[in-house]
């Protein structure tokens, strides 16, 4: 068969030739396998026709020619004419009003085509895009507007405004207008947005230190041995108390912390327990009163009422602060004492007069600096009915309660029992013990104080060395009635006492009232005898007192709702006022003698100043809260113009006194201001002697023979 | 002379026998700290009975991992000291009859 090479290469198919050649790779394998030389040999070597699965197909609508025909050569030729064009259009020739062929016909075949939307940079359009954003850069920078460059905006913005679409994207202004890229006007948009930052802020802190401390010590073999040693030691003789002690003591100060030095408990317990840690909350307290009750403080301090200008002859009291206690609501106040040393120190005994409803009783004492609890409590069996302060002791506190014993307490002491108390054995009162009074120490340096007593004794008792001896100093007899019948033994029957007091200048006269109405003169010295007795009252004389300044004035006040003032060496009284109700207490002012105050069992405080007004109190005002709250006791205070006054339900109220109370006689120009206890004694020896004068006669007593004229001199 | 000796000896045998058990000379720690930090001194002590700095080393990261950071730890038989601790953590002990141990925190 020939070899066809060159045409080989045609791709093109000849249009309904017969396959002459196959490819060798294109028969099957296994002709291949058997016998067949290489591929570069023969290559149109025609497989023999005899095998019948290699005879080509024909198919069945081929041309059918013979071998000489099929033998032909044709000869092709690839030139690049487009076999659809047309090869003989002709077109009408105007000029030579023919038609003529057309020389050359079109041959391009469009086999694809699609418009895109890319510009080249350098073309009109991209170089007109170009200029254009580096202008708006610039406007961007220069911060004149440059009409040039506005102008040449204006240009391309609006040639390009009809050609641009809505969206006409914001270009991101570069860095440099040269290397930024391009981006279709149509079709790139760019959206930027900023997130809300927060605003920042600065903190910063100072954290204290941790607490140190430093430790320091010397270890060594013989301290490590030392120190079990002792340990062991103490354990022996904690178990069973009979070892030999290692005599190894140094003198090393840790030494004394070798106790296993655990910190028990709460360490704030422990400090709230100390000594110095109580002084320090003492202080707090007050300042936290002084702090609540800071318009009262002030009140006290400067107050003055300054209505007193307008009335002469009136005063009145301010109510400042009302001591009150828990456990005293259910009982009366039945003294109150101030303190001698301590200004604003004063202790009140609480009890029941009550003589059914008697439970115990207690005092307390209470500072100013803090009103709302007592700095002392006490509590005893019995009511306590009286106390009084040592004027040179401040710390001792004589008391005398509802079951008749006295006892002697160290307020200053830690425990509260009373350091001296008198017995059954030991010649105790058997009714109330109304009052007590400390007296001057005795020959013997001892400490003494009398008490007075419903069972008619007056009784001295003397602090001997941890004792308490008494004595019998009167014995209140009741006057022997005139009818007595002649048979029998006659009884001496003794009156109840009820009060007393000593006259501060000469310490050994006293008086003494009773529960009958009377007041007996009477004299450390005589023991049976009275000196003299005065028919006082008609019911029982709750208070008599000796004026702070004269030695012969007293007064005194009973359930029959007067006062009367005495003189000691007149039967009669000096002055009788009716105050309406039954008088607790009256008590004179330590600055004047002119002064003095009663308290009414209907509420009322009376204050009176015989140098201003002989009939008339000064001032008379209800100072309770609930009504029906009888008042107890009055005192005055020695350094400042307030009063306390006690009621029978466990209060204490404190009232400042107006000026127009605390007077002091007017002065006249150019003399100097009397002062000190004759000044007062004269004052009140003009009063007396204004009242006196006509009375002159009448009031002479048994013993004395006195002129008219009041001794103006003290004794 | 020789039941002398013979008692002199049992007696140091027990003396000994009494200097081996914990003894706490000084503590500022609360009390769960503190028995914690005496089995821990035990415990390693008995552990490095021969290297005092082994059983340091095993206090000291102990407590730091147990109770925070900056623990400070001494065990040794003869020494002087004078150091700065936080306040409620020191403790102070003798082990063994010869060894002390001291342990603080400061940072």
């Amino acid at each position: 068969m020939p070899v066809k090479g060159a045409e080989k290469k045609t791709t093109q198919p000849v249009a309904g030739g017969v396959p002459t050649q196959r490819r060798l790779s294109q028969l099957p394998r296994q002709s291949i396998i058997t016998g067949f030389r290489d591929d570069d040999q023969d290559f149109g070597n025609m497989p023999d026709l005899s095998d019948e699965a290699l005879r080509p197909v024909r198919p069945d609508d081929q041309l059918k020619l013979t071998d000489a025909e099929l033998n032909e050569e044709h000869t092709r030729i690839l030139t690049a004419r487009n076999p659809q064009a047309a090869e003989n259009i002709v077109r009408f020739s105007y000029k030579d009003r023919t038609f003529k062929p057309i020389p050359q016909v079109d041959q391009l075949a469009v086999h694809f085509q699609l418009d895109g939307n890319l510009i080249h940079r350098d073309s009109e359009e991209g170089k007109r895009q170009l200029v254009r954003d580096i202008g708006e850069q610039a406007l961007g920078e220069v911060e004149t507007t440059p009409t040039k460059a506005a102008d040449t905006e204006g240009e391309p913005t609006t040639k390009e405004g009809e050609d641009e679409d809505e969206e006409k994207p914001k270009k991101p202004t570069g860095p440099a207008g040269k290397g930024k890229k391009l981006t279709n006007q149509f079709n790139f948009s760019e959206r930027a947005s900023q997130t809300y930052n927060n605003p920042c802020r600065d903190r910063e802190t100072f954290v204290e230190q941790t607490p140190r401390s430093v430790f320091t010590d010397n270890v060594s073999q013989w301290s490590i041995f030392d120190a079990y040693n002792e340990d062991f030691d103490q354990q022996q003789k904690a178990k069973e108390k009979e070892h030999k002690k290692v005599a190894v003591k140094k003198d090393d100060e840790r030494k004394k912390k070798f106790v296993v030095a655990e910190q028990t408990g709460d360490d704030m317990a422990k400090l709230a327990r100390s000594k110095s840690a109580s002084i320090s909350l003492k202080i707090l307290e007050r300042m936290i009163n002084q702090n609540t009750f800071d318009d009262i403080a002030q009140d006290f301090k400067y107050w003055e009422d300054a209505a007193d200008e307008y009335r002469e002859q009136e005063g009145s009291l301010l109510p400042l602060w009302i001591f009150q206690y828990d456990l005293t609501k259910k009982l009366a106040c039945t003294n109150l004492a101030w303190n001698t040393r301590y200004t604003d120190l004063f202790a009140v005994s609480f009890g029941s007069y009550d003589f059914l409803k008697q439970s115990r009783g207690m005092f307390l004492i209470y500072s100013l600096k803090n009103p709302s609890f007592p700095e002392n409590i006490f509590i005893t069996d019995t009511g306590v009915m009286c106390l009084d302060f040592h004027p040179n002791h401040p710390n001792l506190l004589a008391c005398g309660f509802y079951d008749g014993s006295v006892a002697v307490y160290n307020i200053a002491d830690e425990y509260k029992r009373p350091k001296y108390q008198s017995t059954a054995r030991n010649g105790k009162h058997t009714d109330p013990v109304w009052q007590v009074r400390w007296q001057k120490d005795d020959l013997d340096g001892n400490l003494n104080f009398y008490s007075i007593s419903s069972d008619g004794r007056i009784v001295c008792w003397t602090l001997v060395k941890s004792d308490l001896m008494y004595i019998d100093v009167v014995q209140l007899k009741l006057e022997k009635p005139a009818t007595e019948p002649d048979e029998g033994i006659p009884l001496a029957t003794l009156g109840c006492g009820t009060c007393f007091d000593f006259n501060k200048q000469q310490d050994y006269l006293f008086i003494a009232g009773t529960e009958e109405g009377k007041i007996h003169k009477c004299s450390k010295s005589y023991n049976n005898q009275f000196l003299d007795t005065f028919d006082a009252h008609h019911m029982a004389v709750y208070a008599v007192r000796w004026n702070t300044f004269h030695p012969k004035i007293f007064i005194s006040c009973s359930a029959d709702w007067t006062v009367k003032i005495w003189d000691i060496n007149f039967k009669d009284p000096l002055f009788v006022y009716d105050l309406g109700s039954a008088v607790g207490d009256v008590t004179w002012a330590p600055y004047s003698s002119t002064v003095f105050a009663a308290c009414t069992a209907d509420g009322k405080v009376y204050v009176f100043d015989l140098n201003v007004n002989k009939y008339e109190p000064l001032c008379e005002q209800i100072v309770v809260q609930k009504k029906r709250t009888k008042l107890t006791h009055i005192v005055f205070n020695q350094n400042f113009p307030i009063i306390l006054v006690g009621d029978d339900r466990g209060n204490i109220t404190s009232l400042k006194l107006s000026p127009n109370l605390r007077k002091k006689p007017k002065v006249k120009k150019g003399q100097e201001a009397p002062e000190g206890p004759e000044a007062e004694n004269a004052k009140l020896d003009k009063i007396l002697a204004l009242i006196r004068d006509p009375d002159d006669t009448k009031n002479k007593s048994i013993s004395a023979q006195q002129t008219s004229t009041v001794p103006a001199t003290t004794s | 002379m020789a039941a002398e000796g013979g008692e002199a000896e049992t007696q140091q045998k027990e003396e000994s026998k009494r200097h081996t058990y914990p003894l706490v000379r000084t503590c500022d720690m609360n009390d769960e700290l503190k028995t914690e930090c005496m089995e821990l001194c035990v415990t390693a002590c008995e552990k490095f009975s021969q290297n005092n700095e082994s059983a340091a080393r095993m206090i000291k990261e102990t407590m730091d991992k147990k109770f925070g950071p900056t623990w400070q730890c001494i065990v040794g038989e003869g020494f002087g000291y004078f150091i700065e601790h936080e306040v409620k953590s020191l403790l102070y002990m003798f082990f063994g009859g010869t060894t002390a141990i001291i342990v603080w925190k400061c940072a």
